[in-house]
């Protein structure tokens, strides 16, 4: 049975009747990565034997009647940021190249003990900075849809191995827009969760007050099983949230009648490619006939989101990469003669261009007679952005905007003006400044490349908006084709 | 004011961070344009705007002083590039005055 095009809420009903064994899918998948990996190039490392000891211990504990989970068996794959014990962790840095962290993310461990199967570790802009996985100390990514365009960044392989097949779901992480982007750019559905659902212990930080981990899927539903299975309260992470247990999946009820939307005005127009525009408008069409009402709302402050992102953004990546010293673990310059100079040449010689970059600005803005000007001043308008937002979904059940700017674009187009690169992110910082939950979904394409609707819900209330974004998958026909470049 | 090449190493000592002369001049050039554009932040007006420096409604998280298991050193030690018995090792951290 051919199983790589089947989404997951499937292959749960394949494993559960036993039509199928996890040994099989897992190899089925294995496959594929061997065929399409010499051209996609989404993973850094992939556990073949690991992958295949794993499902088959799983077939076991089912034949016994004891499947640890309904996702045991599913193959996944993991964005190498995220701290998986004896697979290498590298976040596509030098400077982590050969580090295998000690322990598991608290996402591992939920993955593990619901039986899902890792594949492997994806490739990523170094550190999580960048929109194209160009950034990536290693190699770059490329997009299924057209191999001459980047996949989005910063989970770019996360992505691109959902789009072109190679797994069926992965995990990814978004600081300002990392999960969005890529799944705008590969086609695929993609959810940043409420900051504080899903605990951060054991993602290697950027930004601390922004990152979450997220999940790629090739449908809603699928994005809604997996939520289900990496969220929930850790005390090992002081911001994560006590909340009820929510099966997200049964939440989807497809009924979005008198729902209320909401399209900032303020996301439309300037860089935003004609084409993205008509798409989203066209979108919310859609939502229309499902019943909903659409209506245009105005957020002042929101043109001043990317550049409070990129104040706030770089200043805790200052001080959450000051890690990297060469002292206890990574790579470490070893012809210092003594301690100082040891520092300065590890993190010369193991950071790549845009990670000592934001090292520099965030350095800057915090330093003395900076701090006011640039770091207290970007958070006091993150306030007012913040304020803005929650009034805005006080009576819109979600907002809609583009995900991006335009579809993916070339290789090597924006590497060398940063400033450029920072606009792909236009839309997505916003929902990691406000803390709010966001998901992109498919709604077009334009050179033969997806175009992504993003759709922004209230803080913890991923069901109602997994809902809207499910109603709209439904009805706008635009099934997820699997890329099929290779 | 834009910042020059030795701004930008006087900034890159601050981080611990060694540049070569090709750098500190590109990064100049790339931190003048980046700080150009954030500097639209200063149209706002946030006079009495208080900070948000996290996102979560949390006060301070504490739990019981509890001994729990942690990392073994063996563990710990795991990826240390030099090590010496339980320790890290380190190149000379002091001057030694004789």
């Amino acid at each position: 049975m051919e199983l790589i095009s089947k989404p997951v809420h499937e292959l749960i009903d394949l494993l559960e009747t036993r039509a199928i064994s996890s040994e099989e899918l897992v190899g089925q998948y294995l496959d594929r990565i061997e065929q399409v990996e010499p051209t996609i190039k989404a993973f850094i490392t992939v556990d073949r034997e690991g992958a295949l000891e794993a499902a088959r211990a799983v077939d076991e504990s089912r034949r016994d009647g004891k499947a640890p989970s309904r996702l045991a068996g599913i193959p996944v794959a993991v964005k190498d940021n995220i701290c998986t014990k004896g697979m290498a962790t590298t976040c596509a840095s030098e400077i982590l190249k050969d580090f295998v962290s000690p322990y598991d993310a608290y996402v591992i461990e939920r993955l593990r003990s619901a039986g899902m199967i890792i594949v492997g570790k994806t490739n990523m802009d170094e550190f999580a900075m960048g929109s194209s996985t160009e950034n990536s100390a290693f190699f770059p990514t490329r997009n299924p849809w057209d191999l001459d365009r980047v996949p989005g960044g910063s989970s770019g392989g996360s992505a691109a191995a959902v789009a072109s097949g190679e797994v069926p779901v992965a995990l990814g992480s978004d600081t300002g827009g990392s999960v969005r982007t890529p799944a705008s750019y590969c086609g695929v559905v993609g959810l940043k969760p409420t900051y504080g659902l899903v605990s951060r212990y054991g993602l290697v930080p950027y930004a601390s007050s922004l990152d979450q981990v997220g999940i790629l899927a090739g449908n809603v539903r699928d994005c809604a099983i997996m939520l289900g299975a990496i969220a929930g309260h850790d005390p090992r992470d002081s911001t994560s949230v006590k909340t009820e247990r929510v099966d997200y999946e049964a939440r989807l009820y497809n009924d979005i009648a008198g729902r209320v939307v909401g399209i900032p005005r303020e996301c439309f127009g300037g860089p935003i490619d004609p084409h993205v525009t008509e798409s989203v408008y066209a979108a919310t069409k859609t939502l229309e006939r499902l019943g909903a009402r659409v209506q245009e709302v105005s957020i002042p402050t929101l043109q001043y989101a990317l550049a409070v992102y990129y104040v706030i953004g770089p200043a805790e990546a200052s001080a959450s990469l000051a890690r990297y010293d060469g002292v206890a673990f990574g790579y470490r310059y070893k012809q210092a003669e003594d301690s100082v100079s040891m520092f300065m040449e590890t993190r010369g010689r193991g950071l790549g261009p845009e990670v000592k970059r934001r090292i520099l600005i965030g350095t800057y803005v915090l330093s003395e007679g900076n701090y006011d000007r640039y770091f207290r001043k970007a958070m006091q308008v993150r306030t007012l952005i913040k304020k803005e937002f929650e009034q805005a979904l006080e009576h819109c059940d979600v907002l809609v905007t583009p995900t991006t700017p335009t579809v993916a674009f070339r290789l090597g187009e924006k590497t060398d003006d940063p400033m450029s690169m920072y606009m792909s992110d236009m839309c997505t910082v916003v929902a990691n400044l406000a803390g709010v939950p966001a998901v992109s979904v498919p709604c077009a394409k334009h050179e033969g490349c997806p175009i992504g609707l993003q759709l922004i819900g209230r803080s913890l209330d991923e069901a109602l908006l997994l809902n809207i974004a499910y109603a709209y998958e439904q009805a706008s026909g635009f099934e997820i084709e699997k890329a099929s470049v290779v | 004011m834009a910042l020059t090449a030795d701004d930008v190493n006087q900034i890159a000592r601050l981080a611990r961070l060694s540049l070569s002369e090709n750098e500190a001049e590109s990064f100049a050039g790339s931190l003048n344009g980046i700080l150009d554009y954030v500097q639209k932040i200063d149209e706002v007006d946030t006079g009495g705007v208080e900070p948000t420096s996290r996102v979560a409604r949390l006060s301070n998280v504490v739990r019981e002083d509890r001994v729990e298991p942690s990392l073994s050193t063996e563990e710990a030690l795991s990826n240390a590039p030099d090590k010496s018995g339980e320790y890290f090792r380190v190149p000379r951290v002091l001057e030694i005055n004789e």
